[in-house]
């Protein structure tokens, strides 16, 4: 039985001393997050921005679909893609079951919506400002999704860390299409919440304080970004 | 996209006919039939009280927004391939958030031109509204009148034959309004029709050859600057320069 004061010394040992196991366990996770959080953002972005610039029947549902698809509960796109990717399942002559690969689509389906969603909100309220002036200049809508796209970037960017932080902390996604395979698709949350319950704190809070510091030191670093770009480009 | 810019298109846009034009929004009546020509040539200056419907006129005219009923026509289609032959600077200008000079390239751009076409235009048309040296400055933090000077920067690389300007001096300084006053006699000694929206009757006099004086969203009067100011056909118009003008 430990107590927390033990868990956590141990715990900084561990950080500081680079224990490998420990250090293997977060690479890998930004590893998928980190490409998760890129291909939603390929996707999520232009989505948001189309949205949000064009009129078409229908539009409404989809906004309320999108909306909602931001609170897709991890377990069950993790059941969604285990059934796509079992050796039954539509994808399953890939052989991607239990690989980083899928962890990678996995997170990538869960935070795409939330990208799109929270992109098509920012979009929306800027092209009221911009419409009639990228009219005027004759911009298709579809051009003007992308100089919208480039003019909000530094906003964007705040959204597409919320994603990673998504990513990067939802444990029910991975740890269903990973399966939690020592040295293979063990990652960060799933490593804590098996080693939690095998009783080996000291593991998983060190891994809890890593994953802390690095959601953390990345929205630092967006805040950092989004304050001089706006005072360099007003 | 060869050299498009520098072909004038056969075919001139002018004149601008509006036959009955009629812009009521949840039955209110903005435009209220409004029938009239404007041809190449004379700075046009449209003036009158709040909610006469000055404003919409112009992105009636430009295109922005449709008309409930009536027909805006121009005397020939603009042209499918190229820049578009009309431009209009607004009040508040809209700028990107990149260099000065890449928000006039950006408006090239869409109209088709090669990059290194869009830099050389961007660059004279910055030099003309003497901005060239904050060509590398992000475009956002340009003092309020230098913004607007950027945005007819813009609409001048395109060479436009009409350009429309919805008060665009309206929260600018004399001195920098003084600037943009230049700057729109400039494109119009180059050939541009001016068809403008202002407050500041002292601008009217200085810059209109002729008068559009609208209220409750119709044309009451039409008239060369001299006269509409000294001799007001309508009774409208003489009661709006009594309450606007000092004298």
């Amino acid at each position: 039985m430990y107590s927390l004061l033990q868990a956590a010394s141990q715990a900084l040992q561990l950080v500081t001393g680079a224990d490998p196991k420990l250090f293997g366990i977060v690479l890998l996770s930004l590893r998928v997050s980190l490409t998760a959080v890129a291909v939603a953002g390929l996707v999520g972005l232009p989505i948001g921005a189309a949205i949000a610039v064009s009129r078409f029947p229908g539009r409404r549902a989809v906004i309320v679909v999108l909306n909602a698809l931001m609170g897709l509960p991890p377990v069950v796109v993790g059941l969604l893609i285990y059934l796509l990717l079992s050796r039954a399942g539509p994808l399953g002559e890939a052989g991607l079951l239990f690989t980083p690969t899928a962890m990678v689509i996995a997170q990538a389906t869960l935070i795409a919506p939330i990208v799109a969603a929270l992109s098509r909100q920012v979009v929306e309220d800027a092209w009221q400002e911009y419409r009639e002036q990228l009219r005027s200049l004759g911009e298709s809508p579809l051009g003007a999704a992308g100089t919208l796209l480039w003019d909000l970037r530094f906003s964007l960017v705040t959204i597409v860390l919320a994603g990673f932080g998504r990513a990067a902390g939802e444990v029910g996604a991975v740890i269903i299409v990973g399966g939690n395979i020592d040295g293979v698709t063990r990652v960060m949350t799933t490593a804590i919440a098996l080693e939690t319950s095998k009783g080996d704190l000291p593991l998983a809070l060190g891994l809890g304080m890593i994953l802390l510091a690095i959601v953390l030191a990345l929205n630092i670093g967006a805040y950092v970004i989004k304050e001089t770009a706006q005072r360099r480009y007003g | 996209m060869n050299t498009a810019m520098d072909m004038r298109p056969p075919l001139s846009l002018l004149p601008l006919t509006l036959d009955r034009v009629v812009l009521a929004i949840n039955g209110r009546r903005i435009i209220d039939g409004i029938s009239i020509t404007l041809d190449a040539g004379p700075r046009t200056i449209v003036v009158g009280p709040n909610g006469a419907g000055k404003s919409v006129l112009l992105r009636l005219c430009h295109g922005l927004i449709a008309p409930t009923s009536g027909t805006i026509r121009w005397a020939a289609p603009e042209p499918a391939q190229g820049p578009r032959r009309q431009a209009m600077v607004f009040q508040r200008p809209v700028l990107l958030r990149r260099t000065t000079l890449a928000n006039v390239v950006h408006a090239l751009a869409i109209a088709g031109l090669s990059r290194a076409q869009c830099k050389l235009r961007g660059l004279e048309a910055l030099r003309k509204v003497g901005l060239e040296r904050l060509a590398r400055r992000p475009a956002r933090v340009l003092s309020g009148g230098e913004q607007q000077r950027l945005a007819l920067a813009r609409a001048w690389a395109l060479s436009p034959e009409i350009l429309f300007l919805d008060e665009p001096t309206a929260s600018l300084d004399p001195g920098a309004t003084h600037e943009i006053e230049t700057i729109i006699s400039a494109m119009h000694a180059q050939g541009t029709k001016i068809v403008m929206v202002t407050h500041n009757l002292g601008q009217a006099r200085r810059l209109g050859e002729e008068i559009l004086f609208m209220h409750q969203g119709r044309v009451a009067e039409r008239a060369p600057t001299d006269r509409f100011f000294k001799y007001p056909a309508s009774r409208e118009a003489a009661q709006f320069l009594e309450g606007e003008l000092p004298w």
